[in-house]
């Protein structure tokens, strides 16, 4: 049952995104996301959904996959355009009863929606063309002058690495347990509340030890191999930047450009 | 009264693909049977077990315990998990409560039964185990390997079932604790003509305590028969990646050595018994 749940929602396939350095792609989901907010038009959502299907045709991921995305989200977006539809004042198209919908109001809820899906849309991407490994493997690369200012970075991607690593297995111990419990005559299915929550004891103690055995033997073999911390650590797959990556980057930029130069003369334009 | 077992299908799917992980199986347990179940990893093992007190459904056939369809929508199956026992692999993962014997109230408690009948079976199940009484009131963390296994086992067994089933009870123990289990297991089926079946990696411990054993690949069964018959078919064993007790092969090697020893011994006892016959005889 709970064999199904798969978590990172890598999608194997062999494209030029999927082959990217994690880094690029980091950075340009980030400058993606700022690019979003920098103009409040339709030029520049135009360029900006452009280039969205332009990475999603590159990428070869069916489009259903990134529309999986928005399902988690979709209760946050409807509720963010029922509010901005219903308390934006301006010039009232119609109104029934006391709800009165504005021009000012639909077109905000329109801008919220575009950018909300894009966003996401634009996140998921990379998160599908990435494995998580690889992500953290890009964000300690990324994240590394913050070291300067003493924050752990290697150790945190180190974290990051392992709890990934450790979630299916967790998750099939948890179904394991569950199996094991379930035939020893527990019932989590009747009851009120107080009495469901004290029928998951059960599970989360074997659950919580299984967690911390598992924890003190991967610590035990990191360190009978020497694991130091990422001090002079070097990698098996470095990250290093390609001519591939590198055209990349420069697309970005372009793109930005573009987006700069459109969002601007959208400013003048009438909409 | 038994478990019979008709044409049980199991399809699962996985990342996409569908996986057939049992596939036509078909058998009867009769009541009181010890059963064991070799196979090698990923042969659907514990997949079958799973459908023989209602954890897994079947995609299609049937299992009826005791006459009756466990399939079915109506069956109590909370019922059927009291009188089919089953204990997993690693059982001792499971334990939870503050002390042993706690734990071992788990299952009965969750058969409803009042406090004197649930302490009393949780106390009869830790002595039919071994788990000496001066371990009762300690934390079930504190315990070795092999004793957390022990209680963990009792845990099913206070639930007092008629039918136990074992995935792997011995793997990780030491030899003693091994044989001290699979002896308790012998104890139990004899005295409460419990039904026993044991799943197992070790061509020993079936030799050595079943009576029947059924041989699983690839989700089918490929052998049904006595020990004896099942281990005669070495070199079928050996592709699926299992083999016959060792004894088995030293007999075979007495044999090519010159020695006219019959090679049909499963178990150490039976082997010296030939080979003192041979030895005499000549």
């Amino acid at each position: 049952m709970l064999r199904d749940i798969t978590l990172g929602q890598y999608y194997q396939a062999n494209s030029r995104l999927h082959r990217l350095d994690p880094r690029v792609k980091l950075i340009a989901t980030f400058l993606y996301i700022i690019s979003l907010f920098l103009f409040k038009n339709i030029t520049a959502y135009v360029i900006a959904a452009l280039w969205l299907l332009l990475v999603i045709k590159m990428s070869k991921v069916p489009f259903k996959f990134m529309v999986k995305g928005l399902k988690p989200v979709m209760t946050i977006m409807i509720l963010t355009v029922v509010c901005n539809m219903l308390f934006t004042k301006g010039t009232p198209l119609f109104s029934v009863w006391k709800i009165t919908i504005t021009y000012e109001g639909l077109k905000m809820a329109f801008y919220m929606i575009v950018r909300f899906v894009m966003l996401i849309v634009g996140s998921t991407i990379m998160t599908l063309t990435t494995t998580p490994n690889q992500l953290t493997d890009g964000l300690e690369s990324v994240l590394k002058p913050l070291k300067k200012v003493k924050v752990p970075v290697h150790e945190v991607a180190m974290m990051m690495a392992i709890a990934l690593r450790f979630i299916p297995i967790l998750m099939e111990e948890t179904d394991k347990i569950i199996k094991a419990q379930i035939a020893r005559g527990a019932d989590f299915e009747s009851g009120n509340l107080l009495k469901r929550v004290k029928a998951m004891l059960p599970i989360l103690i074997p659950l919580f030890v299984s967690a911390f055995r598992r924890a003190n033997d991967l610590a035990m073999a990191m360190e009978s191999r020497c694991y130091r911390g990422g001090d002079g650590r070097t990698k098996m797959k470095p990250l290093i930047y390609k001519i591939e990556d590198k055209k990349a980057l420069v697309c970005v930029a372009l793109y930005l450009f573009v987006l700069v130069a459109g969002g601007i003369a959208g400013n003048y334009l009438p909409i | 009264m038994a478990i019979i077992v008709d044409k049980l299908n199991y399809v699962y799917s996985d990342a996409g693909h569908q996986v057939q992980a049992l596939q036509d199986i078909s058998v009867v347990i009769p009541d009181g049977q010890f059963l064991g179940i070799i196979g090698h990893t990923g042969s659907g093992k514990s997949t079958f077990i799973q459908h023989l007190n209602g954890l897994l459904k079947a995609s299609s056939g049937n299992i009826y315990y005791n006459g009756e369809d466990i399939c079915h929508k109506d069956y109590d199956r909370k019922q059927l998990r009291s009188k089919v026992g089953l204990v997993f692999q690693y059982p001792e993962h499971q334990l939870f409560e503050a002390d042993v014997f706690q734990d071992v109230c788990f299952g009965p408690k969750n058969l409803g039964l009042d406090r004197k009948q649930t302490e009393l079976r949780a106390f009869t199940a830790l002595r039919q185990v071994g788990v000496p009484e001066d371990l009762f009131y300690v934390s079930p963390f504190e315990l070795s390997g092999g004793q957390k296994r022990r209680v963990a086992i009792a845990g099913v067994l206070a639930m007092e079932p008629e039918v136990l089933i074992l995935d792997e009870p011995t793997a990780g123990l030491d030899p003693k604790g091994r044989d001290d289990l699979l002896d308790q297991l012998a104890k139990l089926h004899k005295e409460r003509n419990m039904t026993i079946i044991l799943v197992s990696h070790s061509m020993e411990d079936v030799a050595n305590y079943a009576e029947r054993i059924l041989v699983m690949d690839k989700g089918k069964i490929l052998f049904d028969q006595t020990p004896k018959e099942v281990f005669s078919h070495v070199k079928e064993l050996e592709e699926i990646g299992l083999g016959a007790p060792q004894v088995t092969y030293v007999m075979q090697e007495l044999k090519n050595k010159g020695f006219s020893v019959g090679t049909k011994m499963t178990t150490i006892e039976e082997a010296k018994v030939e080979i003192l016959k041979v030895l005499k005889g000549r």
